[in-house]
C-alpha cells in the first residue's frame, strides 16, 4: 500500500496546531504573569530577563505538554499501525487520516505521540525524586552542619561513600531487573519516605509545641496524609487503592533519590555551617530555642536562595540521571515512552533511520536547557538583592 | 602536611573498603547468582543444576570467607572432586592454583571473569589502557576550549560576548553525552559524512575519522560546566584592587588579562577539572556503548550485564580509586596553588 505524505511545511503547521492546549495554557500563565511581574516577587522578576523568560517559558511548555499530553497526541504512544514502519515524517495514516507527523518507529509507533507522553513520565518522576532528595538532604545536612563533630563525620562519610560510586555502577547494581524479587528496594524506600513525614512533624512541633490547638491539627494532617502515601508507595498497602507504585518504577525512584541526595546534603551541610555564625542564631540561642527550632525556622528559611536554584538545577540533573537509565535500558519497561529510552531505540538505528532519534533528544535537551536557564536567571535575581 | 595526606589515604583506603563490601553483597544477592549460572550454563539447565554450578564453584561458602578471599586475607580453596577426592582449579581457563593460597587484591589477582574467560587483569588493563587514550584526547580538548570560553566570557562582565558565551555554555551543560552522540552522529555521520559512527575499530589504530565524534560528545558536556566555573572565578579577579591598579597605572586591558588576572583566575578551575572525573566516569559508559569502542566502560557495561563477580568488582576498584585519587589531587593541588591556603 502506497503511503501519502504531506509538505515540511503542512508538518511545522501539523505540530504547532496540535499543540493548541499548551499555547492556550501557556498564554494564560504568562501573559498576567508579565503584565503583574512587579508584584509578584522573585518569581516575577524573572519575567524582566530574557533569559529568565526563556527559562520560564520552556519549563511550563514541557509541563503543559505532559498535563495535556492525552489532547496533544495524535496517536496512543504504544499503539502501532504495521503500515507505518519506519515511516518518514509527515505520513499519513490512511484509517484515521491523522499525520505521523514525526514518522514512525521500528515498531510502528507515532514518535511525536511517543516524545508527547514521554514528557509525562519525565515531569513526573523527576520533580518528585528530586523532592525527595531535598528532603533527605535537608533533614541530614541540618544536623550535620549545626552540631558539627560526630554527627558531622558520620553523616559526612556516607555522603562520601555514595558519591565516590560512579552513577552507573550504582545504577546497574540498584536497578537491575533481579532486585525486585529481594526486599533491598522497598527497604530503601521505607527509609527515604520516611524522611518527608519527619522533617515535616518536626517542623510544625518545634514552631507550634506550646500551641496544642494548631499543633494537633497539622502534626495530625501530616501523619495521617504522610502515612496513607507511605503505605502506597511502600507497601502497597493503600486502603482506598489510589495511591500506588509499579515496583520497576519504585526502583527507579530509590536509586535517584540514593544518587542524588548526598548532593544535596553537602550543600545543606556548607550552607548551615555558613549560615549558623550569623547574629540571628545566636539570638535565637539566647532566646533559649531548641535546636531544631533554630535549624528549621532560623536557618533554613535563610539557605532558601541557593536551594532553590540547586532544586531547579537537580530536576535537570535528574532528568539526565533518568535519561541515562532509559539509555541503558534499566528500570523502565522497553516499550515506554520516555525518552531515554526512546534514544536508546532509535541510537542502535542511526545507520537506517535518523528521524525517530531527533525528537526525544531535542526534547530532553531543550527541558534541561530550560531548567538550567530557569536556574541561572534565579542566580542573578537573588545575587542582585 | 604529611599527615594530612596520611589520613586521607587512611579515609580512602576505609571507603575502598566499604564500598567494595557494598559491591560484593548486591552482585551476591540471589538473583544475581541465578544469573550468573544460567549464563554459565545451557538455557536448559533445570534448577538444581544451578545450584549444583554454584555449590561447585564455592559461590555458596560463607559471605565473609568469599570477600576474605577477595580481598587476599583467607586462602583460596581449589574445588575437591568428590569422586576421587583430587583437588582441581576453579576455573581453568584462569590458570587458578590447585592447592589453597592467599590470591586476592592485596597479593595482585583480581579473579578471574566468567564471562570473557580469563584473568581480569588480562581484560581490564587493556580496557584501562584504551580508555586512557580517549580521555587524554577528551581533556586535550575540553581543557582549552573550556578556559578559553570562560575567560573571554568573564573578562568583561555582561558584555555581548559573555551573554552568548554564557548561554552557549548553558546549553552545553543541558547536553548530556547520549543526547549529543545522537546528534552528533547524525549530524556528522549520516548527513555529512565527515566522521564515522562507530569507534570499533579505534582499538586497532586511532585516526581522525573514527575518533572525533566520541572525542567531542564526551568533552562537550564538561566544557560548559568548566567554562562557567572559569568565567565566574575571572569574573571575581577582574574585580578585584590590584587589577584596577594595573589598569590604572596604563597596562593595556590584554596585557592585565594575560598577566595579572589569569594566573589567579585558573586556580579554581583547576579543582572543577580535577572534580570533574568522576562525571567523565560515566560519560566513558555513554560514549563507549555507544560507539562501541572497547574501553573501560564498555567493559563494565558487559561485567555488570552478565553479572560477572569479579571483573564488576575490579571495575568498581579501578572507579571509586579514580574517584578518590582525583578529590586527592584537587585538594593537595589546591592549596599548592593557592599560596593563602599553603601558608595556613
Amino acid at each position: 500500500m502506497q503511503i501519502e505524505y504531506v509538505g515540511a511545511f503542512q508538518i511545522i503547521v501539523g505540530v504547532l496546531v496540535r499543540f493548541w492546549p499548551v499555547w492556550l495554557a501557556l498564554a494564560v500563565v504568562m501573559v498576567p504573569s508579565y503584565v503583574a511581574r512587579r508584584r509578584l516577587g522573585l518569581y516575577g522578576q524573572l519575567y524582566d530577563s530574557g533569559v529568565g523568560l526563556a527559562g520560564v517559558g520552556i519549563c511550563l511548555f514541557w509541563l503543559f505538554t505532559a498535563v495535556f499530553s492525552a489532547t496533544v497526541s495524535p496517536f496512543d504512544p504504544l499503539a502501532q499501525i504495521p503500515v507505518m514502519k519506519d515511516a518518514l515524517p509527515g505520513a499519513i495514516d490512511a484509517n484515521s487520516g491523522q499525520v505521523y507527523l514525526f514518522g514512525g518507529d521500528k515498531l510502528a509507533r507515532d514518535v511525536f505521540s511517543r516524545m508527547v507522553f514521554g514528557s509525562r513520565i519525565v515531569l513526573i518522576i523527576a520533580p518528585a525524586a528530586t523532592g525527595f532528595a531535598l528532603m533527605v538532604g535537608i533533614t541530614l545536612g541540618l544536623p550535620a552542619g549545626y552540631y558539627g563533630g560526630k554527627i558531622d563525620s558520620i553523616l559526612s562519610f556516607l555522603a562520601n561513600l555514595v558519591l565516590a560510586f560512579p552513577v552507573i555502577l550504582l545504577f546497574y547494581l540498584l536497578v537491575t531487573p533481579g532486585i525486585m524479587d529481594t526486599p533491598i528496594p522497598y527497604g530503601l524506600a521505607g527509609v527515604f519516605f520516611l524522611f518527608p513525614i519527619v522533617f515535616f512533624s518536626v517542623l510544625f512541633w518545634t514552631r507550634y509545641k506550646n500551641r496544642p490547638d494548631r499543633l494537633y491539627i497539622l502534626l495530625g494532617l501530616t501523619l495521617v496524609i504522610g502515612g496513607w502515601v507511605y503505605a502506597g508507595l511502600v507497601f502497597d498497602a493503600d486502603p482506598l487503592d489510589i495511591v500506588s507504585i509499579a515496583p520497576n518504577q519504585l526502583n527507579i525512584f530509590v536509586a535517584v533519590v540514593f544518587a542524588s541526595s548526598p548532593g544535596v546534603f553537602r550543600i545543606v551541610r556548607g550552607l548551615v555551617m555558613d549560615i549558623k555564625t550569623r547574629d540571628y542564631v545566636a539570638a535565637a540561642q539566647t532566646r533559649g530555642e531548641s535546636p531544631w527550632y533554630i535549624m528549621l525556622w532560623e536557618i533554613l528559611p535563610n539557605a532558601r536562595g541557593p536551594l532553590i536554584v540547586d532544586a531547579c538545577l537537580r530536576i535537570g540533573y535528574t532528568t539526565i540521571l533518568l535519561g541515562t537509565l532509559g539509555y541503558f535500558g534499566l528500570g523502565l519497561a522497553p516499550e515506554s515512552p520516555d525518552w531515554g529510552t526512546a534514544i536508546k531505540d532509535a541510537s542502535r538505528l542511526l545507520r537506517q533511520t535518523i528521524h525517530p532519534a531527533l525528537p526525544p533528544t531535542i526534547a530532553l535537551m531543550s527541558f534541561v536547557l530550560g531548567l538550567n536557564l530557569l536556574a541561572d536567571s534565579l542566580r542573578e535575581q537573588s545575587m542582585k538583592d | 602536611m604529611l599527615i594530612f595526606m596520611l589520613r586521607r589515604l587512611g579515609v580512602m583506603a576505609v571507603t575502598m573498603l566499604c564500598l567494595t563490601l557494598v559491591v560484593f553483597y548486591m552482585v551476591n544477592l540471589e538473583p544475581n547468582l541465578t544469573k550468573l549460572a544460567l549464563s554459565q550454563m545451557d538455557m536448559r539447565a533445570t534448577r538444581a543444576d544451578q545450584e549444583k554450578w554454584l555449590e561447585r564453584n564455592g559461590y555458596r561458602q560463607n559471605f565473609f570467607v568469599r570477600y576474605g578471599q577477595w580481598i587476599g586475607v583467607v586462602k583460596k580453596q581449589p574445588i575437591i572432586n568428590p569422586a576421587t577426592g583430587n583437588p582441581t582449579a576453579r576455573f581453568t581457563f584462569c590458570d587458578d592454583p590447585a592447592v589453597p593460597v592467599y590470591s586476592g587484591v592485596l597479593q595482585g589477582d583480581f579473579g578471574c571473569s566468567t564471562k570473557f574467560r580469563e584473568t581480569v587483569a588480562k581484560k581490564l588493563f587493556p580496557a584501562l589502557g584504551a580508555t586512557g587514550v580517549l580521555m587524554f584526547w577528551v581533556l586535550a580538548v575540553m581543557v582549552p576550549i573550556s578556559l578559553l570560553i570562560g575567560v573571554l566570557a568573564g573578562m568583561r562582565e555582561g558584555s555581548r560576548t559573555d551573554r552568548t558565551l554564557s548561554v552557549a555554555s548553558i546549553a552545553s551543560t543541558a547536553t548530556p553525552e547520549y543526547v549529543s552522540g545522537v546528534i552528533f552522529t547524525v549530524i556528522f555521520a549520516s548527513w555529512l559524512g565527515w566522521f564515522n559512527g562507530s569507534a570499533a575499530s579505534a582499538s586497532r589504530g586511532i585516526t581522525f575519522y573514527n575518533f572525533t565524534l566520541p572525542v567531542m560528545t564526551l568533552a562537550i558536556y564538561g566544557i560548559g560546566y568548566i567554562a562557567r566555573m572559569t568565567r565566574a572565578s575571572m569574573v571575581e579577579v577582574m574585580t578585584q584592587q590590584y587589577i584596577r591598579t594595573a589598569r590604572l597605572k596604563g597596562l593595556s586591558f590584554s596585557a592585565v588579562v594575560m598577566k595579572h588576572a589569569l594566573r589567579n583566575a585558573l586556580i579554581a578551575p583547576f579543582t572543577v577539572i580535577m572534580l570533574q572525573f568522576p562525571w567523565l566516569l560515566t560519560g566513558v559508559v555513554v560514549v563507549e556503548v555507544m560507539f562501541r569502542y572497547q574501553g573501560f566502560g564498555y567493559t563494565l557495561v558487559e561485567a555488570a550485564s552478565n553479572n560477572d563477580i569479579d571483573l564488576l568488582l575490579g571495575c568498581s576498584l579501578v572507579s571509586v580509586f579514580i574517584v578518590l585519587i582525583t578529590q586527592l589531587i584537587s585538594d593537595v593541588g589546591y592549596a599548592y596553588l593557592n599560596p593563602r591556603i599553603r601558608v595556613q
